[in-house]
């Protein structure tokens, strides 16, 4: 039944912190930080309890009937490896709305709906293990999300919101296409109409089907993630939202797009996924170097950040699909900390637009002197991003690479390479914005105590992550190993 | 003819009652509010009368008409959506002096002809109820407006579906002429021995034509933007629900009888048309800034993706149409009853611009025609959503992967339109724009209906179940052979 609460929670308050508006602008705010506070609450409650149900598949788990007819359940589970996203989604979803709490003044109360709402639908994605609903939740998220950029994003938001609409619908609906083919075949070779993910894992397929619906559900989630050729709706979107929408964006809807493959795309159909590698590493690291380099070129602050995770999700991407408990943990850890350190940074660039109300680089500089609180921090996270020791990033993009040098020694020498790149974007991001001379006579409050606490617990997680990241490998390694073994695990092997 | 027959045809007579009593009503007393209150009266009669006609389903009441659960499913959805039109145009011609009490006399007849469609088994029966729809809808057009545009749409409809039913005519003439019967169920036995086998094909094609006119798909769509944009909102709202759905569920009835579909000829021209429909609507629909006018099209590509589903076949499509028209017209009721609340005395609010704003004045108009485009758009917690799961189970249950591919990608270009419209629903609004006056009774009735659509989107199993009780009776299931 917890499960049920922790969406229901959100949703609730969404529909509060809306009405109440009305009566007092600083409401909203308030009822979403307790929902969200209550929803964290009870996911730590829910890794204390772990230990106890240290064999089982699932730690917890609801299942009901939903649409008896077509065999459809509203059957919601969560395991070491959901919880750590559930804990990832609250932790930001807080960090969302003290991120807004000066920068949006108009709507309020209809913006903190949206904002719990996609955190709702994002949560049940997480949980989701009835294929309908997984797809259910998956459409509903992007609906909010899409008003929030539409609403309250900058200049170029409804370009930007209807692309990133379009394109996720589209991948979606393949998605969708695929699901009703695996239920139909699964019917054949059964008899037994399901969605239910526990069933349907070791369905038989002739191998073109099964290469055709894992292309299915690959699309959907390469689009999310995003894989290079189908990202372009990604700068725009993060651009062009409000701060707490990039922050969603990037720390949080990216990685549905990795819990998706690792969940579904690997498990369900493991001998098209074998067969699917060498293009997936590809298609990585060209993401890794691609990110990078545009990163490196930017001159809107907050397009650059944007860039990043496609750089940063490559890397999640060739851990994924090496597919051994190295790289798996690597980008579990490399998901993790991107939402810390790039939320981070998206945090940072709002409040710097908030103070300065531009996001080109060119019009900053010297800004160290003036604040140097924000700097400071801003070079951590730039630091963070770049992959330096004691910092979790660096424990991710390390494990991933490790990984991959067991299936491809070739393929991991670039992906380092996209290391050493993004020390210059990194790099480069600092010296412009912070350091020279203060060009335009900037002069500005420093990191109000609000920001300051932002900040602090997203330093301290990154630290503790980069110094101590044993917990997160503890949590999560029942669950990895379990799916593994669901996918039988052919040895995956590429000829070096 | 004996009582038990009179007791099934109870909602055909009842509803055939109403017109002659607002008929005479009008005759003596010219009342608004009584015209619009004895065709509610009527029509709810009609309603209830279902279930006492229930219980002797399926019957077979002469050899015109054919009163099973399936007839009588779609009659409650007909006489349903034909109630919640009257509730529209009430407050709509409360707005407009004019001759206000004929158009629920048109209206009630116009539904007459639907109900009288869905229970045909016979081209006699299909052809009478043809014409008394067609003939009330001529009128119900240019009905009111006194502008060009209406009486262009009125024209333009009147000249259309004449020429379209001279060809289903024609066709119905090869089919008897080969047959020899023009009831549904006995062409294909009484066919199958006989030479003509092309002289039936050409009377089932052109026999396509009426069909199609009236669904308004590709080619046959000429009029649909003309007439959706000329007449008045609610009269549009009916023509594309409660006609377009009488006619599928006839469509339904005489190609699964007949066995048309079972010809190549005929599954491949229907196929054209699907794709076709589902390509021109959602690509033409991009051009437009005519609320009315993007309906139209959209019409046209859901009409497409109906037919997807019609060729799928089984019990699954049938179920998956059921599902799908009774969705589409919850949710266009939702769209035309929002163009109708917000539209003015002068003119309706069929531009863009009329809806700049709207979130931020009235909310809750706004909320539900955000609900609709949504549903429209086929996203999840939506009735429109499930029918579109629906018909893409129903084409994925028998691999036609291509249709249901191009389904998924020309929904997507959809999509673009359907968002332009929340866009403007949700953009600033301009300083100088009225601010529409909305009646509390229509939109008290946009409410239930968008809550319905909500409710049937996410917890569809009552609806689901009543489909498939009524799809899945012996007195039709028997028609659907193995595809």
């Amino acid at each position: 039944m917890i499960l049920v609460w922790l969406i229901g929670i959100l949703m609730v308050a969404g529909i509060l912190a809306w009405l109440s508006a009305r009566w007092n602008s600083q409401l909203p705010r308030w009822i979403s930080l307790c929902a969200i506070g209550v929803d964290l609450a009870l996911t730590a409650r829910i890794w204390a309890d772990r230990a106890s149900s240290a064999t089982k598949l699932w730690i917890d788990e609801v299942d009901w009937n939903w649409v008896p007819s077509f065999g459809i359940h509203f059957h919601l589970a969560v395991d070491g490896l959901s919880l750590l996203l559930l804990l990832l989604t609250f932790l930001l979803g807080l960090l969302a709305v003290l991120a807004s709490w000066t920068e949006i003044r108009e709507r309020v109360g209809f913006f903190h709906f949206h904002l719990m709402w996609v955190l709702a639908g994002i949560a049940s994605v997480f949980l989701a293990i009835d294929l309908f609903l997984f797809y259910f939740a998956w459409e509903l998220m992007l609906v909010p999300m899409y008003f929030l950029i539409v609403i309250w994003g900058h200049e170029r938001r409804v370009y930007a919101a209807v692309k990133f609409f379009l394109f996720t619908q589209f991948s979606g609906l393949l998605m969708l296409i695929a699901i009703l083919a695996l239920y139909f075949f699964h019917h054949r070779t059964t008899g037994i109409y399901t969605f239910q993910y526990s069933e349907l894992l070791g369905t038989q397929l002739s191998p073109g089907a099964e290469l055709g619906l894992m292309l299915g559900f690959f699309v959907a989630f390469a689009v999310k993630l995003p894989v290079v050729p189908l990202h372009t709706w990604l700068p725009d979107a993060h651009t062009e939202a409000p701060t707490a929408g990039s922050v969603i964006l990037a720390g949080l809807l990216l990685k549905t797009g990795a819990y998706g493959l690792l969940r579904f795309v690997i498990p369900l159909f493991p001998h098209a996924a074998h067969r699917f590698t060498p293009v997936a590493l590809v298609l990585a690291v060209i993401g890794i170097v691609y990110g990078a380099v545009m990163a490196f070129s930017q001159t809107d602050l907050k397009r650059l950040v944007a860039y990043t995770s496609v750089s940063h999700l490559g890397f999640v991407l060739l851990g994924i699909f090496s597919w051994n408990p190295l790289a798996l943990q690597g980008a579990l850890m490399t998901m993790i900390c991107h939402g810390l350190s790039t939320g981070g940074l998206f945090i940072l660039v709002g409040g710097l637009q908030e103070r300065i109300h531009t996001r080109d680089l060119g019009r900053m500089g010297g800004l160290w002197a003036v604040a140097p609180r924000l700097s400071g921090t801003a070079l951590f996270f730039g630091l963070a991003s770049l992959g330096l020791p004691g910092m979790g990033d660096f424990i991710g993009e390390f494990l991933v690479l490790l990984g991959s040098y067991k299936i491809s020694v070739s393929i991991t020498v670039v992906a380092s390479l996209g290391i050493l790149a993004s020390t210059f974007y990194a790099l480069r991001m600092v010296q412009r914005a912070f350091h020279g001379p203060n060009a335009n006579a900037w002069q500005f409050p420093d990191l109000t105590p609000r920001e300051g606490l932002m900040m602090a617990v997203m330093v301290i997680g990154l630290l503790l992550l980069g110094l101590y990241p044993q917990p997160v490998f503890n949590a999560s390694r029942l669950a990895l190993d379990n799916l593994q073994r669901e996918a039988q695990s052919p040895a995956m092997t590429l000829r070096r | 003819m004996n009582a038990r027959d009179i007791l099934a045809l109870l909602p055909l007579i009842l509803t055939a009652g109403t017109a002659l009593v607002v008929m005479l009503a009008i005759a003596f007393i010219r009342s608004h509010a009584l015209a619009a209150g004895l065709t509610l009266l009527g029509l709810a009669a009609a309603f209830l009368s279902l279930f006492l006609a229930a219980p002797l389903a399926p019957r077979q009441v002469t050899s015109l008409l054919l009163v099973d659960r399936y007839a009588l499913f779609y009659m409650g959805l007909i006489i349903v959506s034909a109630a919640v039109v009257v509730l529209l145009s009430y407050d709509y011609l409360e707005r407009h002096d004019a001759h206000r009490e004929e158009l629920y006399l048109l209206l009630v007849l116009a539904t007459l002809g639907c109900v009288v469609l869905v229970a045909s088994s016979h081209f006699v029966s299909f052809l009478l109820a043809l014409e008394i729809l067609s003939i009330s809808l001529y009128a119900m057009i240019a009905y009111l407006k006194d502008g060009q545009l209406a009486l262009e749409a009125g024209m333009k409809y009147l000249v259309l579906a004449s020429a379209s039913a001279a060809f289903l005519l024609f066709g119905v003439a090869l089919i008897y002429a080969d047959s020899g019967t023009m009831n549904f169920s006995r062409i294909r036995e009484l066919s199958a021995n006989a030479s003509g086998f092309s002289l039936l094909l050409s009377g089932i094609v052109l026999s396509m034509t009426g069909i199609g006119f009236k669904l308004g798909v590709v080619p046959f769509h000429l009029w649909t933007p003309d007439v959706y944009e000329g007449a008045s909102a609610p009269v549009t709202a009916f023509v594309a629900t409660t006609s377009k759905t009488a006619m599928v569920a006839l469509l339904l009835r005489y190609f699964y009888f007949s066995g048309a579909l079972e010809y190549r000829a005929v599954f491949l021209v229907f196929s054209v048309i699907a794709i076709a429909s589902m390509c021109a609507g959602n690509l033409l629909a991009l051009q437009q800034t005519n609320v009315k006018r993007i309906l139209a099209y959209s019409s046209i590509a859901h009409f497409g993706y109906i037919l997807v589903a019609v060729l799928a076949g089984r019990t699954m499509g049938i179920q998956a149409v059921s599902f799908y028209l009774a969705a589409y017209t919850v949710t266009l009721l939702v769209a035309f009853g929002s163009v109708t609340v917000v539209s003015g005395p002068e003119r309706d609010a069929d531009d863009l611009e009329d809806y700049r704003g709207l979130f931020w004045r009235r909310p809750v108009i706004a909320g539900v025609f955000t609900a609709a485009l949504l549903s429209l758009a086929g996203i999840p917690a939506t009735m429109g959503f499930l029918g579109k799961f629906y018909v893409l189970a129903a084409g994925a249950s028998v691999a036609a992967w291509a249709l249901i591919l191009i389904l998924v990608v020309t929904s997507v270009a959809g999509l673009f339109y359907y968002l332009r419209i929340v866009v403007a629903l949700y953009a600033a609004p301009s300083e100088s724009a009225p601010i529409p006056m909305v009646s509390p009774r229509a939109a008290f009735v946009l409410v239930v209906l968008a809550l319905l659509l909500i409710w049937f989107g996410v917890y569809p199993s009552p609806l689901l179940n009543l489909i498939r009780t009524t799809m899945a009776g012996p007195d039709f299931t028997a028609h659907i052979g193995p595809h």
